[in-house]
């Protein structure tokens, strides 16, 4: 991948993805963590997965996001005004944060970063490829996903309908979030 | 090389689309006139001294003028990035999706092979599909940003209505998907070359009937206009999602509607209208007509009605969207929750199912 395009593709990325924590508007973090997604797509059309490609961009900011995004507005959420009011919570907060920034840099700075030249063979990244992998090697892991996840939509539906009543749009319009999720 | 002449060819596509997305608007005045019996636009001639009827040059002229040089006004309260990003979110998707969109076979100039397509994806499909649920983001930006309930509101209408009709028109691809067996748009147009029963072009339509007509609904909905147009629907909201925006933000979401309307007209075509394939004619064997020898003709001239096909074909389609936008009355909300949950996505899994059974079928028959 050219450096010309990584450059600014990764710190548009970045930039969303701080977004995302940083925004104190809802919407705002919403719409900066499809930026970011839409960033790794293209990441993953630079690496010759164009399948993984296209379904992260159908999947999640196609599919996922938009119900965030019309739950958030449907519920006008207020702006968040942050923990600045309870040292205890900002406390917590910035030591959890802490420990996935140690872990995380802990991680990368065993991989090594020097870039080794892989000659790919040229059906790589192809939908035959990968759906030969998906549904023969990884066949059993694919099928209990999928089980987890109908697992999670049924349980939200049962969580929504406990006592008969709902509490709020929330809750209705989590349950084909969920049932989005799992359909692709 | 190689980009050199895929920047040219997505260059030329985007410069097509865009010149038919303005010149639809004609279309557009045109036809509502004719559907109502008037005569339309026929005012902007300068000084009357045209000689001849050019009435929808200067009117191609005259509308964008008129957008671009109003007032670009932006409410007091609302997000001013929020608000300019969101008709260029809107406008994006549906000129980019084009570029997998095969106008033409390939041709061989000078010694080399010229896939008339601007990027030949091994997942064509799969793009368009992902890039046209992007467009939804523009529609949610505008009505969030304006900071007005009827942009609001209809944002809102915006985004339920568009993600229940990319079900059903998702499952209709994939219906489409089995039929082919690749996601590539050139092979798909290929494999439409052949003949049925040695007479009739092996069109996708008269395979899939069915997910035909739910692609072409589906693909009307997520335009969001009339009979579908709930997000904007004047006599409710005003103008719902862009009640908000005027001058040229407010022409970039006109122009998104045009360009998707040329994009769905794109898909239809590719999928169920053999794309750039012209009935009997063989890129190789030239002019071939069920019972007779096949007449060879000059590879230019073959690459010529290829693509005069595609653009005839995609113009067909437009031309209709526009005359069912001006047949059918607006949905009621109900009704429009009602036909794409419990109709049009039942229907399209149980055609879905059935091509999957008749395709195990023919396979095992083998």
């Amino acid at each position: 991948m050219s450096p010309l395009a990584f450059y600014p593709l990764a710190f548009v990325c970045i930039a969303s993805a701080m977004g995302v924590v940083l925004s104190r508007n809802p919407v705002r973090s919403a719409l900066s963590l499809v930026a970011s997604l839409f960033c790794l797509a293209v990441f993953y059309v630079f690496l010759q997965a164009h399948l993984v490609a296209a379904l992260q961009i159908i999947v999640y900011a196609g599919a996922v996001m938009v119900l965030f995004l019309f739950v958030i507005t449907l519920l006008n959420l207020e702006s968040d005004r942050g923990l600045g009011e309870k040292p205890v919570l900002s406390a917590i907060g910035f030591g959890a944060g802490a420990i996935v920034a140690g872990g995380l840099i802990a991680a990368l700075s065993r991989t090594s970063l020097g870039a080794r030249a892989v000659t790919l063979v040229p059906t790589f990244g192809t939908t035959k490829v990968l759906a030969r992998q998906l549904f023969g090697d990884y066949l059993v892991a694919f099928e209990l996903t999928s089980m987890l996840l109908l697992v999670a939509v049924v349980g939200a539906v049962v969580l929504a309908k406990r006592d008969g009543s709902y509490e709020g749009d929330e809750q209705e319009a989590a349950v084909p979030a969920r049932s989005e999720e799992a359909s692709h | 090389m190689e980009w050199l002449i895929g920047g040219i060819e997505s260059l030329g596509v985007i410069l097509v689309v865009l010149t038919l997305s303005a010149l639809l608007l004609w279309v557009e005045r045109k036809g509502s006139a004719l559907v109502q019996n008037r005569v339309g636009a026929n005012r902007a001639s300068v000084l009357g001294i045209m000689p001849f009827n050019l009435g929808f040059m200067n009117t191609l002229m005259a509308d964008p003028l008129k957008l671009f040089t109003k007032e670009d006004f932006v409410p007091a309260n609302a997000d001013r990035l929020g608000h300019a990003l969101a008709p260029c979110i809107a406008l994006f998707p549906a000129i980019v999706t084009f570029a997998a969109m095969p106008f033409g076979d390939s041709v061989s100039v000078a010694g080399r092979v010229i896939n008339l397509q601007a990027v030949n994806l091994d997942v064509g499909l799969l793009y368009i599909s992902a890039l046209a649920s992007m467009g939804v983001y523009g529609i949610v930006l505008a009505g969030w940003a304006s900071n007005n309930r009827w942009a609001l509101l209809g944002s809102i209408r915006g985004s339920a209505q568009m993600i229940s009709y990319e079900l059903a028109m998702g499952i209709s691809l994939v219906s489409m998907i089995l039929l082919y067996g690749t996601l590539d748009m050139q092979e798909m147009v290929r494999s439409q070359g052949k003949l049925l029963f040695g007479v009739l072009p092996a069109w996708g339509v008269f395979y899939q009937p069915v997910a035909f007509l739910i692609l072409l609904t589906a693909g009307i909905a997520e335009t969001k206009r009339v009979p579908f147009d709930l997000p904007e629907c004047e006599s409710e909201l005003i103008a719902g999602y862009y009640t908000e925006y005027s001058g040229g933000k407010q022409a970039c979401f006109m122009l998104s509607d045009f360009a998707e309307i040329v994009m769905v007209s794109g898909l239809v075509t590719t999928l169920f209208f053999g794309g750039w394939q012209v009935p009997y004619l063989d890129s190789n064997a030239g002019l071939s007509l069920p019972g007779m020898t096949p007449v060879a003709l000059p590879g230019a001239l073959i690459t010529a009605l290829q693509v005069g096909s595609f653009g005839v074909k995609v113009l067909f389609f437009c031309c209709l969207q526009i005359l069912v936008r001006w047949t059918l009355p607006r949905f009621r909300y109900d009704q429009l929750m009602n036909l794409g949950w419990k109709k049009m996505m039942p229907i399209a899994l149980l055609n879905m199912v059935a091509t999957a059974l008749v395709i195990l079928l023919v396979e095992q028959g083998r």
